[in-house]
């Protein structure tokens, strides 16, 4: 059954990256709209193909790298419609609708089952997973959109002008984005983390562990309150912001992937987690 | 009929030439009094711009009518004495309309693409039809160059590209703050590139102006032609905490402004975006301060280098206008053909020929079994009704009709009984 979903899903963000790419060469709103809903709609049939799995399995897929990848290209669409709605950038689905189709295409060959252990199927790991997934999609647009600023800028500094001076937005537009993306990721990794350190407390009985993933996580926020700090305080923004925003995406990065080489983390994919 | 554009430009007239041609046909009703007398010519229209004069016209003969269009040039009193002969062209028929379609897109012109020829067109258009030197034919050319000119436009990036200083100057400013309004402008010194350029930042909607000068009196003159506020040139450093677009244009022998002073004024100013443009000769602003984050440094070659690219980006357009004005050519071609007497007539009796065929077809089987001849007296019938209503349109339209207004009873002709359905929406 999700398999159809999935094919349809993969469909439409195929097509919605040809139709985005066409953007780029010929900048006409009726492709932006073509291209947006396409990928809503190619959105609300991985949504259609993420209930069966989760009927299936009997909670969220995030039990495996794939699953957890599937989940979290969904989150990132739903991020890039609101975004796309409220903060209008328009090329910056020329980046995120192959971004999404390769996430959602990856999901699919990489290893699927995945069990949740029962014990840890409840309301407060739901809401975990939903925050931190919500807020790396977030970062993942700041990040997108940090690509895009520091290559607009990089042509109005060296005033070498390519393809993509007329195509990009002005650099205020591309830093108000990266502002906005973080002001609302933050706030959501923080729930994430504090929520899941909270259920951690309850059910292994220790806030913090130590865990590689947990670490990292912690790195990436550092990062992201030090920014937001700066830019409040000092007026980071600009390049520098840009390349924060890249750099906290590496680590978010490494963080998604990373914590499968240690052996010891309980965030590992695969084996439903090492505690249960 | 033939079309003919007869005149002289930039490209062959010498400088000294042209100089004159500004003030060329100052009193166009005039200069119309003198066309009208040239009997080959029916109908006509003059324009005249700084880099061009061209006279088109339409004549039946054309071999009598461009000698005497030749001798309305060298009347013109402010040409008298110069040779114009050799920077005479005449174009004819299809040369004469792609001509004048590539003049209106400012193909033509001496900054390719500019825009400002197609108001004079359509000015000297207006002037011409006043006169009523224009009839059916050029009515209909200018109309269509019209449109061919707004086709060009919008389908092709030939107008698109900033191709003046000042100009550059505010799609730069855009690139970097998005939109301009609520921004503040600091001006330093004068100049007329710098005050267009302010001239323009206003229109973007910047709201606040500084203007910093060496001698105070200028200062305030200057704010006061562009509502802003006067300050002098010792507060810079402060000025640039509230200024986000600078142009600075004095004739000062050293730099205005340090990297030092910019970067202590960024820092103060939390890193808001500055926008710094220098059009001094020489520089007021020191070049290292484009290696600041957040601060754009334009100087006056940066932005002649945009204007070039975008003179380059125009020129690649305009192959792109070429190609629409060469359909739009043949199209309005085909269209001028329709207006011959015979093809007219021809086109009148095929139609009425398909209607009759078509009611027979429908009628005959109706009525039962018909003996051939009855068949046939029933065939002669409905021909010789058809024929015999549209005799008088025939010869109406044969009839020899002043050459003058033969085109406009054809055309008139034409769209009575509908002959070209699928010229609807080309009416004017």
């Amino acid at each position: 059954m999700d398999f159809w979903f999935l094919i349809i899903t993969l469909g439409c963000y195929l097509l919605a990256t040809l139709v985005w790419l066409g953007y780029l060469w010929f900048p006409q709103d009726r492709l932006h709209l073509y291209g947006t809903w396409l990928v809503g709609a190619g959105w609300v049939s991985q949504g259609a193909a993420l209930m069966v799995q989760t009927l299936d399995l009997g909670f969220f897929p995030v039990g495996s790298l794939g699953g957890a990848l599937g989940l979290f290209s969904w989150t990132l669409v739903a991020a890039f419609l609101f975004l796309n709605w409220r903060h209008p950038v328009k090329v910056l689905g020329a980046l995120l609708t192959p971004l999404a189709w390769l996430l959602v295409y990856g999901s699919w060959i990489l290893p699927h089952p995945g069990e949740i252990p029962p014990l840890l199927q409840s309301f407060w790991l739901t809401f975990h997973i939903g925050a931190v997934f919500l807020g790396n999609a977030t970062f993942t647009l700041a990040f997108l959109g940090g690509i895009l600023y520091l290559v607009q800028e990089r042509q109005l500094k060296t005033k070498k002008f390519g393809f993509f001076y007329k195509r990009l937005p002005s650099l205020e537009t591309l830093d108000a984005l990266n502002y906005y993306c973080i002001n609302v990721g933050f706030p959501l990794l923080t729930l994430g983390i504090v929520s899941g350190s909270l259920y951690a407390q309850y059910t292994l009985g220790a806030f913090w562990q130590w865990d590689p993933k947990e670490t990292m996580t912690l790195i990436a926020w550092l990062l992201y309150a030090g920014l937001l700090h700066a830019r409040l305080v000092a007026g980071w923004r600009g390049r520098r912001a840009a390349l924060m925003a890249i750099a906290g995406f590496l680590v978010l990065l490494a963080t998604f992937f990373g914590a499968d080489f240690w052996q010891r983390s309980y965030h590992r994919f695969g084996d439903g987690g090492r505690f249960l | 009929m033939t079309l003919v554009i007869l005149g002289l430009n930039h490209k062959t007239a010498p400088v000294e030439l042209r100089e004159q041609l500004a003030c060329l046909a100052p009193d166009p009703a005039a200069a119309y009094q003198r066309l009208r007398l040239i009997s080959a010519i029916q109908e006509s229209m003059l324009y005249a711009t700084c880099n061009r004069v061209e006279v088109l016209f339409a004549t039946p003969e054309p071999d009598a009518a461009v000698p005497q269009i030749r001798d309305f040039f060298i009347e013109q009193p402010e040409l008298s004495g110069a040779d114009i002969s050799a920077a005479l062209y005449e174009h004819r028929e299809a040369e004469a309309v792609s001509h004048l379609f590539r003049v209106a897109c400012g193909l033509d012109s001496m900054i390719m693409g500019e825009p400002q020829i197609l108001g004079q067109v359509k000015a000297a258009y207006r002037l011409a039809a006043g006169q009523q030197a224009t009839g059916p034919l050029l009515n209909r050319l200018l109309h269509k160059t019209f449109s061919v000119a707004k086709k060009v436009r919008t389908e092709t990036g030939i107008g698109g590209l900033a191709v003046s200083v000042s100009y550059a100057a505010v799609e730069l400013a855009r690139k970097i703050f998005g939109s301009l309004a609520g921004k503040t402008g600091l001006l330093i010194g004068a100049g007329e590139m710098a005050e267009l350029a302010v001239e323009h930042l206003k229109r973007q909607g910047v709201t606040r102006l500084i203007v910093a000068n060496r001698t105070m009196a200028r200062g305030l003159e200057l704010a006061k032609r562009f509502g802003g506020e006067a300050v002098s040139l010792a507060e810079l450093e402060d000025q640039l905490l509230s200024a986000d677009i600078v142009i600075s244009s004095t004739g000062a022998p050293e730099a205005i402004l340090t990297k030092e002073q910019v970067k202590n004024a960024m820092r103060r100013r939390k890193q808001r975006p500055l926008f710094l443009i220098d059009i001094a000769v020489p520089r007021d602003l020191d070049p290292g301060i484009n290696d600041l984050d957040n601060v754009y440094l334009y100087n006056i070659d940066d932005l002649q280098g945009v204007i070039q690219a975008n003179l380059e980006q125009r020129q690649e357009e305009s192959v792109k206008a070429a190609r629409i004005i060469e359909a739009e050519t043949l199209k309005f071609l085909k269209w001028r053909e329709t207006l011959e007497v015979t093809p007219t007539i021809v086109a009148l009796r095929d139609k009425a020929q398909q209607i009759w065929e078509a009611e027979l077809k429908k009628t005959l089987p109706q009525l039962g079994p018909l003996s051939p001849e009855q068949q046939k007296s029933l065939e002669v019938l409905v021909e010789s009704i058809a024929l015999k209503l549209l005799h008088d349109p025939f010869l109406y339209l044969k009839r020899n009709h002043h050459p003058k207004n033969r085109s406009r009873e054809l055309d008139l002709a034409r769209r009575l009984f509908n002959l070209d359905p699928d010229r609807q929406e080309d009416l004017l």
